[in-house]
This record gives structure tokens, sequence and C-alpha cells, in this order.
């Protein structure tokens, strides 16, 4: 296919150049995995073969558009409202996502538009209804957009399977992937069930550096206040910036110190995952007006639409991720075939050294990422419930066609047998339900025993569990400021400060699960914590961290201050080098030290600080407490260490591994995920929660049940398999000691000076032996005391 | 370490459990176990629960009987998640609670979830309340009584705990089944039920704190 005239002049009239990569996706047969930059015209590309084949005119659902952003199905209809009316196609656009009144949603069943925008969870549920066929069997092509963001989780193994099922409904289907720099572009075509690969021009190199700073990095902290008035002076030199911050809390509190130094009174607005909905539209109206010179943004803006205006991107704090960095950068486009300019701002002298590395990893087009192993059985279970909610079907039938999901194509008849029977019986070893299964086999297809759990199936549908937030108001009228995580409100006490949505306010109650809030202009926010969890900077770039402190011939890359620091270093003990675990003993302040220095990310190490202090307790050498970041452990204690071998005993790790994580808050809130997704709970209906009804109990108690009576249950497994991988992260720690087969310990009489920095950190995690209980006590003693009555 | 109390002129046990032991007539007094919870969800179309929650309550029901070894056990209502799902309970499960009622009396308060006459397979007596000295019914009613069924709970050092609820008028206690959820102590219902006293917590030893005296912790429970 090529460019018909019509719209060749179309092209022409808004003074546009079709690219190359537009062209050429016109021209592919089958299905096709374009990679391109940011602004480089990708959705419209993946569009143009629709609008072309459409002229003539098509009944029923032609194209299916999939995008991880509801805000980007609505930008995409607009977009595409313009050159059809334009061109007068005779096509009908329409979006259909968790907003879309029911009225229209029923509507789009019976008569569907040519081209339906849609998010992962809405076309599940599509797939689930009776009429899928009649919806989808007409259906010519699909298109995911940000699949490279929606390949990183579950709700890109969702969608495959979902794209499975379409390829059988619609044989024939044409799939367009489109997709960000990514690190290993074929992975992400096998993901989509193998694809061609079209590499747009990656146009030109980006101009990114480090900002250069009148004051160097502070010791420690992740603040980057210091880089203050040079972030000013960017804002004000660029049209339009974006000021990437890694978590919530970081991001409230730059965007008060920008403020507190924005003398011009630059419009300057915040944007992140905890502020209310409105508040963010409103942020993002703004920027699309072109009325904001800045925004100080979390990952909430890593995808979404494009602002032609942003010609700058600032990251503070360490980049973590090298495709991520990558990614961020792509967001100043002002022009396609234009350098995009970044400043990397590290927060303090450890990240100094990260940014710098991953500035070269930029440089040499060296991204990273980590495989992420099959297709998680959880999402499985959910599809096959959604598959028996559409009618009944043959198992057989669904295996092969579950193997033809790339997630899924190296799933064993077994695996997929153990995922059915979770689905039909609840798969336990008591085999208590054989009269009230499920699903039941009759006539060889598998059907819902009670059509009636259809409604509950469909209400569960996703893979997004959300942790439970509670609203945030002001006690005396205003409006939603934002949402906390209830854990953060629940260590909340009257009177206590915290920042969101860059005001300081004072907590005063808890009511009808709301958290009512006062302004208090004045005062120190006492804590921001409600960021959920922090991202472990990767293993590729953790290793060319490892490489650059080890190379004194390189040390000249780095700014002067950080190379005295690690000539320092070198002097008073020894610097880590690749292939080598070192680690230091030395006292201080009347106890002992013992740092670790792993580069093995903050989740293993806080996983291999828990095992080690643990082994520690039990040897009798005291810990009390220990401190992980993305490159150190730090643990200290009444006794020293002095010969760390047995600690690191991978043996005695494992077996610690299983102790530990039996009982472990991780392990509850990972099982709470794969118990929602895979159907055995249902998420909190809204409003459930506020009726205060005692039913509800909490899926920690399935947790320990399950664990003691059926320990081997499909659940259990996916549980250890995930938490493993996630926040357990245990096989880094693995892979940590397979990389350093030799392990240099040192015993120093004083802090060193790579140590020094972890001493200031913030996040300790002090160990309590049966602390737990001896605080519950003194907490009971202290009330009675105060009511008078111990 | 169970958490010795006065209530209406009785000298009362809180055991860590959450079962209630009351020494002079050697009673042990448990509130909501919910048995067959999780049959009655699958019946009805629901989750198909972990379906272990009828042993795991039984197996801490038995601790508690070999610890106290009392002459009379009562269930103070909502012992079954509903009646069909008592005459649900599998023969292996009957068997065994005969076992633990071996030799003492053993009796059924009946609650709302589960108003009939129990199973004919299982031991003891129904009774609508009991007044002997004290009365026990499934829901407070006229003081000074014993009951069951809001499930009282409260958070202590970060942790949600099942608790007992002693005022002047009413004893509640804790739900004592595996699957049973639990109602926050400051909620208005029992708030209004036990406006001041004490609030004893479960777990590895029965902690008690003071309800009513202290804003603090009744309004992060």
């Amino acid at each position: 296919m090529s460019l018909p005239p019509l719209f060749q002049d179309w092209f022409a009239a808004q003074g546009w150049q079709p690219h190359p990569h537009q062209l050429d996706l016109l021209k592919a047969k089958g299905d096709t995995l374009l990679i391109a930059p940011t602004g480089g015209g990708k959705t419209l590309a993946g569009f143009l073969p629709s609008l072309v084949a459409l002229m003539d005119g098509h009944k029923g659902l032609h194209t299916l558009y999939v995008s991880p952003l509801k805000a980007l199905t609505a930008d995409i209809a607009r977009n595409l409202a313009r050159p059809v009316a334009d061109l007068n196609l005779p096509i009908r656009v329409e979006d259909r996502t968790g907003d879309t009144r029911s009225s229209q949603r029923a509507r789009q069943r019976v008569d569907p538009p040519h081209i339906l925008l849609t998010t992962p969870e809405s076309l599940a549920l599509m797939l689930s209804y009776e009429q899928a066929p009649q919806i989808f069997g007409s259906l010519k092509r699909v298109v995911l957009d940000e699949l490279h963001a929606l390949a990183e989780n579950k709700r890109g193994d969702q969608l495959m399977l979902c794209l499975a099922r379409l390829r059988t409904l619609a044989p024939g289907v044409v799939t367009t992937g489109l997709s960000a720099t990514v690190e290993d572009p074929q992975a992400l075509a096998d993901f989509m069930g193998g694809a061609r690969i079209l590499q747009a021009d990656p146009g030109p190199e980006p101009d990114i550096a480090m900002l250069a700073t009148a004051r160097p990095a502070p010791w420690s902290g992740g603040g980057g206040h210091y880089a203050i008035p040079e972030v000013l002076a960017e804002i004000r030199q660029a049209r339009t910036t974006i000021i990437f911050i890694n978590t919530r809390a970081q991001a409230e509190l730059f965007f008060q110190a920008l403020w507190a130094a924005n003398d011009d009174n630059l419009p300057i607005g915040l944007h992140h995952g905890s502020l209310a909905r409105e508040a963010r539209q409103r942020v993002e109206a703004a920027m699309a007006a072109g009325e904001l010179r800045a925004v100080v943004a979390t990952g909430s803006l890593d995808l979404g639409i494009d602002w032609g205006s942003v010609d700058l991107v600032i990251q503070v704090g360490a980049p973590k991720n090298v495709k991520r960095l990558v990614q961020r950068i792509g967001r100043a486009n002002h022009r396609y075939n234009a350098p995009s300019r970044a400043r990397i701002v590290p927060a303090n002298r450890f990240e100094v050294i990260e940014c710098v590395a991953a500035l070269e990893a930029v440089h040499e087009h060296d991204l990273d990422g980590e495989p992420r192993g099959p297709g998680p059985l959880d999402v499985l279970c959910q599809h096959i419930l959604l598959t028996a909610c559409a009618g009944p079907f043959d198992a057989g039938a669904l295996f092969a066609e579950v193997r033809t999901a790339g997630p899924y194509r190296g799933l064993s008849r077994a695996q997929f047998d153990d995922c059915l029977d979770f689905a039909a019986t609840g798969g336990y070893a008591l085999r208590a339900y054989d009269r009230w299964q499920r699903l039941m086999l009759r006539d060889g297809l598998w059907r819902l025993r009670d059509p009636r759990a259809v409604r509950e199936l469909r209400m569960n549908v996703g893979t997004i569990v959300e942790a439970e937030m509670l609203k945030v108001r002001f006690r005396h009228g205003g409006g939603l400021l934002g949402e906390v995580e209830e854990g953060f409100a629940a260590t909340l006490v009257k009177g206590d400060t915290f920042l969101i949505g860059g005001q300081t306010v004072r907590y005063d109650a808890l009511r009808e699960m709301v958290v009512e809030v006062t302004k208090q202009p004045t005062k120190q926010p006492r804590i921001a914590l409600y960021s959920g969890l922090k991202l472990a900077t990767s293993t590729q770039l953790s290793h060319r961290v490892q490489a650059l402190i080890g190379d004194p011939s390189r040390h000249w890359v780095l700014p002067k201050d950080t190379a005295d620091w690690l000539a320092l270093q070198a002097r008073i003990s020894t610097l880590p080098q690749p292939g080598v675990l070192l680690s230091e003993t030395f006292p201080h302040r009347g106890q002992w030290h013992f740092a670790l220095y792993g580069f093995a990310g903050r989740h293993a190490l806080q996983t291999l600080g828990l095992l080690m202090t643990k082994t520690m307790e039990d040897a009798g050498l005291g810990p009390l407490g220990f401190l992980a970041t993305d490159y150190a452990l730090w643990i200290w204690s009444l006794d020293p260490v002095t010969d760390p071998e047995p600690l690191l005993d991978r043996e005695a790790l494992r077996a610690g591994l299983g102790d530990w994580l039996a009982g472990n808050a991780v392990m509850k809130r990972t099982f709470k995920n794969v118990a929602v997704i895979s159907g055995l709970i249902q998420r909190n209906m809204p409003g459930g929660r506020r009726s205060g009804k005692q039913a509800t109990f909490s899926s920690d108690i399935l947790y320990d049940t399950l664990r003691r009576y059926d320990p081997d249950h499909l659940l259990l497994r996916i549980t250890a398999e995930e938490a493993r991988r996630g926040l357990v992260d245990f096989d880094r720690i693995e892979d940590m000691l397979d990389h350093s087969p030799r392990h240099d310990h040192r015993m120093l009489d004083r802090v060193t000076p790579l140590a020094a920095p972890l001493l200031l950190e913030f996040g300790r995690v002090p160990i309590t032996g049966q602390g737990r209980e001896r605080l519950a006590e003194a907490e009971a003693a202290a009330l009675m005391a105060e009511a008078g009555l111990a | 370490m169970t958490h010795a109390f006065d209530f209406a002129g009785h000298a009362l046990e809180a055991r860590p459990s959450g079962a209630l032991y009351w020494p002079d007539r050697r009673w042990l007094v448990v509130a909501d176990l919910h048995l067959g919870k999780s049959e009655r969800m699958a019946r009805r179309g629901g989750s198909l629960l972990p379906p272990y929650e009828v042993l795991a309550t039984l197996d801490r029901l038995e601790a508690e009987i070999t610890a106290t070894d009392p002459a009379a056990v009562i269930s103070l209502g909502d012992g079954f998640d509903d009646d069909a799902a008592a005459l649900a309970l599998p023969d292996m499960l009957c068997d065994r609670l005969r076992g633990m009622a071996w030799g003492r009396r053993w009796i059924w308060v009946s609650g709302n979830h589960d108003p009939a006459p129990v199973c004919p397979r299982l031991p003891g007596e129904t009774v609508d309340e009991l007044t002997d000295g004290l009365s026990f019914r499934h829901q407070a009613g006229q003081g000074p009584d014993v009951s069951g069924h809001f499930h009282p709970c409260l958070k202590l050092a970060g942790d949600r705990r099942r608790c007992f609820l002693v005022g002047s008028d009413h004893l509640i206690l804790p739900a004592f089944g595996a699957y049973t959820g639990g109602l926050a102590i400051y909620s208005p219902v029992l708030a209004a039920l036990v406006p001041q006293g004490l609030a004893i917590a479960c777990g590895t030893r029965a902690l008690p704190l003071p309800v009513g005296a202290s804003r603090r912790t009744g309004r992060r429970a």
C-alpha cells in the first residue's frame, strides 16, 4: 500500500512531510513492531494504514487501538477527528475506557465503531462478553501503543492473552506495536508473539550533560536542593521544562524549595500520582496551553500526551535505569530531528558516580533492562475465568491459543492445568468444593457452574492492584488535595505535618475514611513518606558504577571533589572492584560497623540485610540495625563482624530466606496482589469499607492459613516466584555472589570515606528481635499509665 | 499470658487466643467461630477460599480446651456461618468436635447467622441465651451481659489485633474464627455500648489498654 493522493495532499496542506517510517509501515505486511523516538509521529503512523483502508468503507469494527492511559485514548480520538473530518472519511472513531458511560458501552456492543480506542482492562472486559465473537469478528488491525511500557508489567501479559483471543476471533488480523527506544527490540517482538521490527531513524544524538552547579552535591540525601539556583536559571532560559524526580515525596519537597527561590514567579506546576485527578488534569491542561514554564513530575509523566513545547528535561536524582533516562530525555522533543536537551542533577556524592556512568551508557546506546521471565500464572487464572464468562470453552483449544501469546509461549500443559484447576475448584489439596466448583466440565466444555458469577468476575478484571488509598481534604471546606496510602495515614498522630500538593498541612482527624487536614504554611513538614516503593538501580548500571569506581585511571571523568573522595578511600581502605566483594569493619561511637559494597540494588541489599542480621543475632553479635542503599549495606552491632564468610554462605542465605519469607510483610503484600489478580479475593468495592462491616477480613489470614494447611498451593508458588524476582530480589543477591568470587574484608580503626555517607542516610531499619511485642507492651503500659490505670 | 479482670462482680480471664475463661465455674467461652464460612461463600457462587478455616479454628479451640480443661464450653453465637454450613460440616470434623466435647457440657448459643438448633451429628445443646450468674447472649442486650457479634479489634503498635471490650454493662468478646474480620472499637456502635472501660488485645499475650480515656488509641484503631 502506498499513500493515496488524497492523503498526500492533506499532509502537504498541513505543511507536513510523511516520515519514512510512516510510509514503511503503510507498506508493511503482517505484524510489525515500530520503534521510534517520542515525537516521531508514531501514533499517526500506526493509524495511517487503517485510515487508508477505511476510505472505501467497512462494516463493523476495523481497528482496535490499545493504550496504557485513558488520557491517551481521548487525545488520539481528538487527533484522529481532524483528518477524518478534513478528508471526509466514512469513519466512526470512539473510545471505550472505565470512564465511558454504560449506555455508550451497551451500544458499542451491538454497533461497534470502525476504530475503537481502549485500554487493556477494557479490552479484557469486552472479550468476556458473550457477544465478543460478533464485536471482534470483523477486526482487521490492532494498534498497541506504548508497548514498551505495557511489556514491563502484568497489564502487558494480560493484553497479550487478549491479543491471542483476538487472533482466534478474527483470523488474519494485523497487529502493529508502537514502542519507544528499548534495549532488546527482538524480545519485545517476541512478546507480541512475533513481528517484523521497523526501526525509525533515532534522530540526532541528545544534548545531555550533568548540570553544573556552584555547590557540590552533598554527601547524602536525595533532595537535590543544592542545585535549585541553577535549575531555576535553566527554566528561565528554556521554553518549557519537565523536572523529573524519582519519588512523590521528593517531588513535593523539591517543588516547595523551587517556589521558595522563585523570585521571578515563573509559573511552575506539580504533577504526581498522589494528587487529586482534577489537580493533575489542571496541570496537564496548563501545560498543553503553554501556560507553564516548568512542571515538577514523577513517573506520572513518563507516558502521556506529547507537549510540543517541552524543550528541556531535568532529571533530579540518580536515573536508576538507563532506558528510562533515555525515554525521559525523549520527552524534550520540540521538533523531530532536533536534539533533545537534558540535564542531570545527582542528589548526593554516590549518585554523581551513577549519573556519570549513566551518561556514558546513553552515549554508547547501551540500554539496560531486566528480562521479565515467563508470563505470570495469576494473570492466566484471571484470563481463564474471563474466557468462561464469554462462553463454554475447550481446554485443549484454549491451551493452544494461550501458547500463541508471547509471554506464554513456553507454558507447559501441566502449568495450564494447574491454573484451570485453580479456576475450577480452587486447586486445594483438600478437595472440598466438588459440589460448588466455579467451572464445571460438561459435554467436554468448561463452563461457569453459576452464571451469576460473571458479575463478580467482571468487576475484578485487570491486573492493577492499588494500595488502599485514603482521600485527603481540608477540614474546613475546600476541595480534595489528593490521596495517601492507608499505611501512611495509620502512622499519623494529630498535629503531624506533611506535604501534599505543594502545601504543608496538619493532620487533624480520620473521619469516614477521609484524612482531614488544616493548612499549616509555616511549619516544616514532619514527613512525606507516602511514595510507595523506590526503584532499585538496574543491574547493568550498578555494574558500570562499580567498574568506574574501581578504575582510578578513569576518575578524571568525575567532578574533582568526587575523585578526591575516591582517592582518599583508596588510601585508607581500598576501592571496590568488579569481581571482588569488598567489606569493611570499623568502630565508631562505641559501636561496631560493617559495610558491604554489593552494588546489587536496594531491594536485594535490604533482603541481604535482613538475612545477615538474623545470622548475626544467632551468633550473638548483637546487631542493632541496618541500612541498605543501591550500592551498599551497612549494619551496626555491639560486637564486630570479623569474618563475613559465614554471613555470606549461599546455602545459609537460601535457608534463611525460606524461613524469613514465611511471615514477611513483603510476601503478604505480594500474595494479596496475586490473590486479587487470580480471582481468589475481590478488590475492595468502592465505599464497601465505609459501612464498617465486620465481614471483610484481611488477605493475610488466607496467606497464613494456606501456608499452614496447603503449603504447595498454586498461589503460594506464584507468590514465592514473584517476590523472589521483585521486592525480595534474591536473584540479585545470587548474581552478586556469582559476579564477585573473591571476598576482600578489611578491619579498620575508623569510619572509611566510602562508608561515611551511609551513616548520614535515612531509612535505617532497627533490629528488634522480640521487639514488636516489647513495643506493643511499652505502648500499652504507657497508655495505662497515662490513663492512671497502671 | 492471660489478663485477669473483674466484670459485674465476677473474676474472669481474657486469654491471648480471644477465648474467655471463668475460673470459678471452669467455663470456656468463645464467640463467632463462623465455622463453614468458606463453604458458604462457595455455595453462593463466590470465591473458593482456602477450605481450611474450620480446621484452623478447631485446632485453636482444641488447644484452649487442652490448656484449660473446662467443665463447659460455650459458643456465643455465630458458631456456624449459617445453618446449612453446620449441616455440610464433614463427618470427620463432627467426630472431632464430639471428641472435644467429651466429658463436659457444650452449649451453642444461637446467633444471627445460625438461629436453628445445631445438626444432630454435633455435640451439645442449643439455647437462645444463657443466664447463670452472668448473662450470655450473642448480641449485647440488657446488661450486664457477655456477648460477641461485633468482632471488636484495635490497632496497637501498627498491628491490627482482635480484642475484648470490657465496659460496666457489657463484655464483648473478639471473634474466635479464623476467617473473621473486625470492627474497630471506636466505631459508633461499639463506642455506644462501651463508652469507657478496657480493651484487652489478643496476640502472644493479652494486653489491656484503656478505652475512652485516651482519644489517641481509639482514633488510630
